[in-house]
């Protein structure tokens, strides 16, 4: 691999895309990208007693999924990288601890499932693995439990708060086959404008996934009318906004083939989710689910992956300190 | 747009471009759903009343009804429901309280009764008891002093 500029990596080996897998909740299903998600639950429990166990029988039992999709054996992965939202990952380490496959624990918030396709990348062009597999999770009640009140609780959400999205996905990337390939990662920095409201994570998030997207087309040469679709994680409906418009102001026009995952998601009208959909899973299931299927179909032939992650916990939250966001980026190409 | 150097540059833009919420349009559902609740209270209050119970007793009994209907409501997942539509019109009669003490009771009984339900219960409205009863102990001072 070959590094260009302060944060861009690109790899010499084509890195294969190799199957994707995903598992979403109920109310996903309901979303407009249902039919492209391989498994949607009935209920937000899923026979379990808890969310956190619902949440680690979700992850399991998608990267369990993705394994026998990909028709491999799982001794052939040599390495795992997964993460999500809970104190000190549980959701993954639980979910994961009968996999047996060598095991990386990361967090980066909402940008851990682009984290870890990027660490996996690395190890795979380095020759320290042959095929990784990289997963991430998010439970809407589980989130709400951590982060914000009960459930049953009567109050009223802000319109610029998102709904953290019940789900999974779950990518293999390997050595060898025939694409789509994983041609360059941005690594991102830790960007803060001292966003403060907890309820708005979009603006929070923004001007991190600005300096990793500038960052990229200055390190690659590329500009934004290379790619067929740039997509953020879970910026929503107002962080997509401020990214467009701030974007246009430093020279780098993205109106016109720009989305957001947490926007795609759900039906903001009758699904009643504000700003968008949020989570680690916002952006690992759309991925995993609707992107994959478009690049596999040649619909789409060279994306911008930016995911994009607000580092908080409740605890700073109280403390009154603003929200750092952090946006890592991967460019996905179905020819070399 | 003007390009943005500052801290401050950004929260102004990032005020001007979040949407609020729709005061009036809330204040108008916590109004007539606020009036409706007291209206429940008012009602349950005269039957008592009428059935020859002191005022007393009867205001007694209307918030032991009204706590446990909030209750009732909070447990089938309907509480949650009417307080998205009335705000403050539900939370702030004693519905709301009943609610507030419920719903982490619900949410954290999966943690177990002890550091669970017992220990969780009271985080939304132990705030509300501890400074109720500060403020209710100042006046009451004030009064001893003043009051004659």
């Amino acid at each position: 691999m070959k590094r260009f500029g302060m944060q861009t990596l690109k790899f010499d080996n084509p890195i294969t895309i190799l199957e994707t897998a995903s598992i979403v909740g109920p109310k996903e299903e309901n979303g407009p990208l249902a039919e492209y998600f391989d498994k949607c639950l009935e209920d937000e429990f899923w026979q379990e007693k808890t969310w956190e166990k619902a949440e680690s029988k979700i992850i399991k039992e998608t990267v369990n999924m993705n394994i026998t999709k990909a028709k491999i054996p799982a001794a052939d992965i040599n390495y795992c990288f997964a993460g999500d939202l809970l104190n000190q990952c549980i959701s993954s380490s639980f979910g994961l601890r009968e996999l047996g496959i060598p095991f990386y624990g990361i967090f980066g918030a909402c940008s851990t499932f682009v984290e870890g396709m990027q660490l996996a990348s690395v190890f795979i062009d380095s020759g320290a693995a042959d095929k990784c597999i990289c997963a991430a999770s998010s439970h809407f009640c589980s989130a709400e439990k951590q982060f914000r009140f009960p459930l049953e609780l009567g109050n009223q959400r802000p319109p610029t708060s998102q709904w953290t999205v019940t789900g999974s996905g779950s990518v293999i990337l390997s050595n060898s086959g025939e694409g789509p390939y994983v041609t360059y990662i941005t690594t991102g920095k830790v960007v803060d404008l001292g966003i403060k409201d907890a309820n708005n994570m979009g603006a929070a998030m923004a001007p991190a996934a600005l300096d990793t997207l500038i960052a990229h087309f200055k390190d690659t040469g590329r500009n934004p009318s290379y790619y067929d679709a740039i997509l953020t994680g879970d910026l929503g409906y107002i962080g997509k906004d401020i990214l467009s418009e701030m974007a246009l102001t430093k020279g780098y026009n993205i109106k016109s083939n720009y989305n957001d995952c947490g926007v795609l998601i759900f039906d903001k009208d009758s699904q009643d989710t504000h700003s968008g959909g949020s989570g680690c899973a916002c952006c690992a299931t759309v991925f995993s689910g609707y992107l994959f299927n478009k690049l596999k179909q040649k619909k789409l032939n060279k994306i911008l992956l930016i995911a994009t992650g607000a580092l908080t916990n409740s605890t700073t939250a109280q403390q009154g300190e603003s929200i750092p966001g952090i946006a890592h980026a991967i460019s996905i190409e179905t020819g070399m | 747009m003007k390009p943005i150097n500052t801290n401050s540059e950004y929260q102004e833009y990032v005020n001007q471009k979040s949407p609020n919420s729709p005061i009036l349009k809330n204040c108008f559902n916590s109004f007539w759903v606020g009036g409706f609740i007291c209206g429940i209270g008012q009602v349950i209050m005269e039957i008592c009343k009428y059935n020859g119970l002191s005022t007393e007793t009867s205001a007694t009994i209307v918030s032991v009804s009204l706590i446990f209907l909030s209750a009732f409501l909070t447990a089938l997942n309907v509480f949650n429901k009417i307080g998205k539509f009335a705000g403050a019109g539900s939370l702030v009669p004693i519905t709301g309280f009943a609610n507030s003490i419920v719903s982490p009771a619900m949410e954290y009984k999966s943690e177990g009764y002890v550091m669970g339900v017992g220990a969780k219960m009271f985080t939304v409205a132990g705030p509300v008891l501890v400074y109720g009863i500060s403020a209710s102990v100042l006046v009451g001072i004030i009064y001893f002093i003043f009051g004659g």
